[in-house]
């Protein structure tokens, strides 16, 4: 179990600043999800808190104690990689129990227990003798999860996961690590993402980063809610937030008026606003309608079930008056 | 999870009905094998076939076409004397014959373990990041382009007894007490045909190697320092056993070449009894001695001799030239 605390954090790549000075806690015991677009800095964060890439400035502290120096075998930490990065020519076994066969003071015995209790977890008994590549993606990514537990680690971090497996076994794959985590609970998890709904699904709390900076952290249910700039609202939530500005926003004494599509409703007429149907989605349980009024992205209503709206249709809205986010000129919320 | 299969076991199927598309692939198969076979056959199978007859006859330069088939007298043959005194003749009683199997074994085997040593510390080099490496690359590849003949004038020179640089650094630094005869010394020539040759065909074996470490992917090295694992240990367990399809594909490359030199010893140093090849055995007997069927069974000896030894290096090294298991 270790917090890991970053104090004003920089890095840069010859002359290019990736991340330009990140304050941030991770508690112990917590999973904490970094999201963002892709270039914002968030895997390079992963990388320089795993001690494979030096810190340029800025303090990183593992339970109160400075590790800028320290290597990455050192921390305490396991890492699972987007590419899986198992060792091709050894089995499964090996490979789970290649750390601890180098490290001295583990007997034959305790290595195999640890392995086998880590198979078991995650359901490989079964593949141990088998080499990487006789296994599917999925196969392959609970491998290096487990050879990740194996270690016993303090720390686990999971750099996108997920990226390389199909939906299905994306949606498996997530429960799963959801899981690791309930059972893992004294395991401080860091999981980066560029996919909002693994942050949402999965994060205890969520660090939302963009251009090397740390935009907002919070639980998943405070970003959702109360969003600390339109990027964030704009990142959080599927589909994604409406942004309604000019004249329109005027009237709620805004610069920009977000509403989610799921908060938006549709009335027989004397509505807030007026938007003719350009396109309808039908997904079952709920369906989505897309109106042409005038901004610069179509107005997305989220509506329960299946809808008759045809193109061309002209609707009245009402966006609920506590669900309205309103914005300033700089982004930031009005409250 | 139940949406995830078990990757099928790699097997050859071979469909015991072909389709249309599968018989004419095949039948476009040996229409573009054609052309490669003929080649073969013309430059590399009847050459070898003429030199196998020929071993069997009492061909000579001077009558090549009017050779008589001898049986197997190039090869042994015995005459009993009066005395009851048996005498064996024939090369497989020859001490010259022996003397270069034993230069090409030892040379063979020598060069050939330098520079697959060599080799691999350029090759990990080279695949580290820094700047200028395209350079040193192409850099590094001038030794090899040199055409031998050219090196091996250009070494000849440096290692020259009255005039060479060799032996004038070695005096002016002390290593040397007097001007050493490299190329002429029965105990230094040998070592000077492996200088020269380790320093022309490192480049080849480290591209080889080379080509087989930037295959290994970057970031289980990243999981091998997470795991504490140290340097010389990631090299040892790690690169060598994913590098080591491309290292013994070079090895015989490498093995094939070395066992047939002829040009650098026949330049450098010839005719010491201390560095004459089958090679160039072969080619004196041939074409100065006027025994061409002689000079063509250590041809066909020569031929045997590679042949085994390829066989056996890839049967007990299980080599494999599809790329390895990766």
């Amino acid at each position: 179990m270790a917090s890991i605390e970053l104090r004003n954090i920089r890095k840069a790549f010859g002359a290019v600043e990736v991340i330009k000075g990140v304050d941030l806690e991770v508690r112990k015991g917590e999973f904490m999800v970094f999201v963002g677009p892709s270039g914002c800095g968030k895997s390079t964060l992963l990388r320089l808190i795993s001690g494979l890439e030096d810190i340029t400035s800025g303090e990183m502290l593992f339970d109160g104690k400075v590790v800028n120096a320290l290597a990455p075998s050192k921390r305490g930490i396991a890492m699972v990689f987007q590419s899986y990065a198992l060792y091709p020519h050894m089995t499964v076994y090996e490979n789970m129990a290649f750390g601890l066969t180098l490290e001295k003071g583990h007997s034959k015995d305790e290595i195999q227990k640890r392995v086998e209790k880590a198979a078991d977890m995650l359901q490989i008994r079964q593949y141990l003798d088998r080499l990487p590549k006789q296994l599917s993606g999925g196969q392959r990514q609970r491998v290096a999860i487990g050879r990740a537990i194996t270690r016993d680690p303090k720390v686990f971090l999971f750099d996108e996961p997920l990226s390389n497996l199909d939906a299905a076994l994306r949606v498996a794959t997530r429960i799963e690590i959801a899981k690791l985590h309930e059972s893992m609970d004294n395991v401080t998890m860091v999981y980066v993402t560029h996919d909002q709904v693994e942050a949402m699904t999965l994060a205890d709390r969520i660090c939302v980063l963009r251009d090397g900076l740390v935009e907002q952290v919070g639980t998943p249910m405070e970003l959702y809610e109360h969003p600390n700039s339109v990027f964030v609202a704009g990142f959080i939530g599927s589909p994604k937030m409406n942004f309604i500005s000019g004249e329109k926003a005027k009237a709620f004494n805004a610069d920009t008026v977000g509403i989610r599509g799921e908060h938006i409703n549709i009335v027989p007429g004397n509505g807030t606003w007026t938007g003719t149907v350009i396109h309808t989605e039908n997904l079952g349980a709920d369906s989505y309608v897309y109106l042409e009024m005038g901004t610069e992205e179509p107005v997305v209503v989220r509506l329960d079930g299946a809808n008759n709206y045809k193109s061309g249709d002209t609707v009245h809205i009402a966006p609920m008056p506590d669900k309205v986010h309103r914005f300033d000129a700089a982004g930031k919320p009005i409250r | 999870m139940t949406t995830d299969t078990l990757a099928p076991p790699v097997t050859v199927t071979v469909p015991k009905i072909k389709s249309e598309l599968m018989q004419q692939r095949v039948r476009a198969a040996r229409w573009f094998l054609l052309p490669m076979l003929l080649a073969l056959a013309v430059v590399a199978g009847w050459p070898l076939l003429r030199s196998i007859y020929f071993s069997f006859t009492d061909a000579s330069l001077t009558d090549l076409y009017g050779a008589e088939w001898i049986g197997f007298g190039n090869y042994l043959r015995w005459t009993t004397l009066e005395s009851g005194v048996t005498r064996y003749r024939g090369l497989l009683v020859d001490p010259a014959w022996w003397n270069a199997v034993w230069n090409t074994l030892r040379f063979a085997a020598t060069s050939v373990f330098f520079e697959a040593i060599l080799g691999m510390i350029v090759a990990l080099v080279l695949n580290a990041e820094f700047r200028g490496r395209s350079i040193v690359r192409a850099a590094i590849l001038i030794p090899w382009a040199i055409p031998t003949i050219v090196s091996a004038k250009m070494w000849s020179w440096m290692l020259n007894d009255q005039f060479g640089i060799l032996n004038d650094l070695g005096l002016r630094l002390g290593l040397l007490s007097q001007k050493v005869a490299w190329t002429a010394t029965a105990e230094t020539a040998m070592q000077a045909v492996l200088i020269v040759d380790i320093w022309k065909t490192t480049p080849f074996m480290a591209l080889l190697i080379l080509a087989g470490l930037q295959m290994v992917p970057r970031d289980i090295y990243e999981a091998a320092d997470l795991d504490g694992v140290h340097p010389v240990k990631q090299f040892f367990r790690i690169t060598l056993p994913l590098v080591r399809p491309a290292l013994m594909v070079a090895i015989i490359f490498r093995l094939l070449d070395a066992l047939r030199i002829f040009d650098l010893i026949y330049v450098l140093t010839p005719n010491s009894t201390a560095t004459k090849t089958m090679s160039v055995l072969a080619r004196e007997n041939l074409f100065d001695f006027d025994k061409f069927a002689y000079g063509s069974a250590m041809s066909t000896l020569l031929f045997l001799i590679i042949a085994v030894l390829t066989m056996l290096y890839i049967w007990l090294g299980k080599v494999r030239f599809d790329g390895g298991d990766r």
